[in-house]
């Protein structure tokens, strides 16, 4: 919470005032200001150069360091530096910074057990080559004492190798027979034992065959394995508590006295009155004491066109507030908004989504058990022949290890490990593990209208329907207001060379317009309603001209990058393409067409897009759902993958498979098609498993199998499915 | 056979001090941004002396 109550300097001078905050930092007496800024373009050696030269360069910043890897910048600066002091600095240095919530960024955790797997696999490193020094020298045919000492020397080196390498191993094995399961560290374990046990036994009796090297080797791989595993999990945690990092809830709260003061969302409660600024989000369900203005919806609701407010107007959390500042009554808080309200459909589709197995666990579930009783009935089959322990435990021992799923334990972690290297490199996030599995499987992809294909910003469409002189009245009065349809109208009319008219008197008044005086007489610029404008059937502003008649700028939602070319390489690839939206029939008929999208329907509501996925679902479909807002958590959650840009509302985020971190939706074919290939691979290196162990298993059976084929089975087996694994890059 | 005695201690002690060193650029953090190092490497600003952390 330090980083949230930290005095602000620049963006409130009120609360640096507010006696909490300030008996806090005294309380603290913070020597330094630790700042993490979010980085999503940085790519180069330059990119970081630049970076940090324009941080250090800056007034009380101590260090700055960029990581490439995480895409952040984590700043030592002065005490009474705050982050909105510093992303202006990168901003001007050309890139793109956000706030990161430094104490939400618990990475340490995450950080410590992959340094502990490190450190593992390290150990597994070392013996292994020793060992294997050894090794080679028995195998070339070392006899009597020599071959003796090299095994004692072998199990000095191993036994403790093992013991602290393979302790996962031996933990989750534990874990799972206490609960009395079966996973595959459980056959994983008692391989790496009873080669250990019988190697030991055999040396004790001067024996030819030891299985020191196979035992630590086949940790090593393992090891590597699970580390692999364990990197595409944090780096898709780390970047996942990134993305709710960048959402730092605060509220503007008014004080008796009619102050400002800045508090954490959480602590509102019902009966506070909030200040909404224009631009800003509603942080709670309230009704609107004070102020006009307009409202945004379309997170939730899918509807472009903006809604009129003004007081007692109910606004539901998520709205955003378009010109004048609002005061809101807050009317349910936290748990109780709607906001909140929508996450119960979400567990409603959860509950029906089909719960999908992994390849690797439906060959876990089928190899498990098939090793254990192929290497007892090895066990049984030799002690009946031959009566002798020793031999019919070696020979159990060698089927174990043959068999071990070193390739098996690779082949998953390895693919998944180049795909999501590759997918992170286009800018799509892989959130959960199984995601690029059923992305492979998809025949269907449903979109969302608003935000998804287009970029929630309008566009002029008709321009060229205005004499110079309106549209001269028109830049003059737009250049005075931020809302999102004049800066629309400003760009239009400056990149067709218009000049502004030259007006007095500009004055905006939130929720209607912007009016002035022109050559004596009032022209005005905004809704219809003020403006004596006529209806219009999609988002338009209203110019009129002293008591004339008002012409309607008429704006259409402008496509989001890469819209077509997704859209076009989807249904190439044959896959039907449909959008489902809750804006109006015109609006969706519209893009569709735009698009060429065949399949469309309008007007939906949360449920509906829940209901015509899973209806899809029931007929055999895999449905790929893209989707933004609230109203789409559900079909995120109800549809085989999801996937929600990172412009998303955080609870689409949180429902979807895969986040979008770019703005363009290119990547989603390239996405489907790296899925699609990497599952090849998987089956792939299952096959390449297979096929060693069908070889190398009669031979460990037949008693023929020596530990110098043991270790050439399992390297070579290893190898190639790493190398197959890599072809993905 | 008697250089064995010498052989075999000296091959373990060197890969002990491979282990040691690989421990050492652990904890020194050096495996925190590997993307980033690879690229600093190409950028002429830390040619003298390495970035202090």
């Amino acid at each position: 919470m330090t980083a949230v109550m930290r005095p602000q300097a620049s963006a409130c001078p009120a609360c640096s005032a507010a006696p909490a905050a300030e008996a806090l930092a005294q309380a603290v007496e913070p020597t330094e200001a630790h700042i993490v800024l979010s980085l999503p373009t940085i790519h180069c050696a330059a990119c970081m150069a630049t970076v940090e030269r324009a941080l250090e360069g800056a007034p009380g910043v101590r260090t700055a360091r960029v990581n490439l890897t995480m895409k952040r910048v984590s700043i030592d600066a002065d005490p009474e530096q705050t982050a909105a002091d510093m992303i202006p600095l990168v901003e001007a240095a050309g890139y793109e910074a956000h706030e990161l919530d430094a104490t939400a960024l618990n990475a340490t955790q995450t950080d410590r057990s992959g340094r502990e797997l490190l450190m593992r696999l390290a150990v597994a490193g070392f013996a292994m080559m020793n060992v294997m020094l050894l090794s080679v020298a028995v195998w070339s045919g070392a006899e009597g004492q020599t071959r003796d000492m090299f095994h004692w020397i072998s199990a000095i080196i191993a036994v403790p190798a093992v013991a602290f390498s393979a302790k996962p191993f031996f933990v989750n094995a534990w874990t799972a027979l206490k609960a009395q399961r079966l996973n595959m560290d459980v056959p994983i374990s008692l391989a790496i034992a009873l080669a250990l046990v019988t190697s030991l036994w055999e040396t004790t009796l001067s024996g030819e065959h030891a299985y020191f090297d196979a035992a630590i080797t086949l940790t090593f791989f393992l090891l590597t394995g699970r580390y692999l595993d364990h990197r595409t999990r944090s780096v898709a945690r780390s970047a996942a508590e990134e993305l709710a990092a960048l959402e730092v809830p605060r509220a503007f709260r008014l004080t008796r006295d009619g102050e400002e003061e800045q508090v954490s969302v959480s602590d509102l409660v019902v009966g506070d009155l909030i200040r909404v600024r224009p631009g800003g989000r509603m942080p709670v369900d309230g009704e609107i004491a004070e102020g006009t203005s307009e409202l945004d919806r379309s997170l939730l609701t899918g509807e472009t066109l903006p809604v009129y407010a003004e007081p007692g107007l109910q606004v539901s959390a998520g709205e955003v507030n378009l010109t004048g500042p609002l005061t809101i009554r807050a009317t349910a808080v936290g748990r109780d908004t709607s906001l909140h309200r929508m996450a119960d459909l979400v567990a409603v589709a959860e509950s029906g989504r089909s719960r999908y197995t992994s390849l690797a666990d439906k060959a876990a579930k089928l190899y498990a058990p098939g090793v254990h009783i192929l290497s007892a009935l090895a066990f049984v089959g030799w002690l009946i022949y031959s009566g002798d322990l020793r031999v019919a435990l070696n020979i159990a021992a060698a089927v174990l290890i043959i068999t071990c799923p070193c390739a098996l334990g690779l082949a998953v972690p390895a693919v998944t490990t180049a795909a999501s290297g590759r997918l992170f490199k286009r800018g799509l996030l892989i959130k959960d593990a199984t995601a690029i599995e059923r992305m492979a499987q998809i025949d269907t992809v449903v979109f969302d209208k608003t935000g998804t294909l287009t970029a929630g910003t309008p566009e002029l469409t008709n321009l060229g329907d205005f004499t110079r002189c309106d549209l001269e009245i028109a830049l003059g009065l737009a250049e005075g207001s931020a809302h999102p349809l004049s800066i629309s109208l400003t760009t239009a009319a400056r990149a067709a060379g218009i000049k502004p008219a030259t007006l007095t008197d500009i004055q905006e008044i939130p929720g209607h317009g912007t009016q002035a005086i022109w050559k004596g007489q009032e022209v005005r610029l905004g809704r219809a309603s003020w403006t004596n404008g006529g209806q219009a059937t999609q988002t338009a502003a209203w110019l009129r001209v002293g008591s004339g008649e008002a012409q309607a700028f008429l704006f259409t939602d402008r496509l989001r990058d890469g819209a077509e070319e997704a859209v076009k390489a989807l249904q190439d690839d044959g896959m039907k393409v449909i959008l489902l939206s809750g804006d109006t029939t015109h609006a969706v008929e519209e893009l569709a067409e735009r698009l060429n999208i065949q399949h469309w329907m309008a007007e939906a509501l949360p449920q509906d897009k829940a209901g015509r996925i899973a209806d899809m679902t029931a007929d055999g479909a895999h449905v790929l759902m893209v989707g933004d807002g609230l109203n789409d958590t559900a079909a995120l959650t109800a549809a085989h993958a999801s996937i929600s840009p990172a412009s998303a509302l955080d609870a689409a985020r949180v429902a979807s498979d895969i986040v979008l971190l770019g703005k363009s939706l290119e990547p989603i074919p390239e996405a489907v098609r790296t899925a699609r290939k990497s599952t090849r691979r998987i089956r792939e290196n299952f096959t390449i498993a297979t096929w060693y162990n069908i070889i190398a298993v009669p031979l460990a059976i037949a008693g023929l199998c020596s530990p110098l084929i043991a270790a050439l089975a399992m390297s070579s087996s290893s190898i190639t499915v790493s190398l197959n694994a890599l072809r993905l890059r | 056979m008697n250089v064995l005695a010498y052989l075999i201690p000296i091959s373990l002690i060197l890969g002990g001090a491979g282990l040691a060193f690989f421990v050492f650029t652990l904890r020194a953090n050096q495996y925190d941004d590997p993307e980033g190092n690879s690229q600093r490497i190409l950028s002429g600003e830390y040619d003298d002396h390495p970035k202090p952390d």
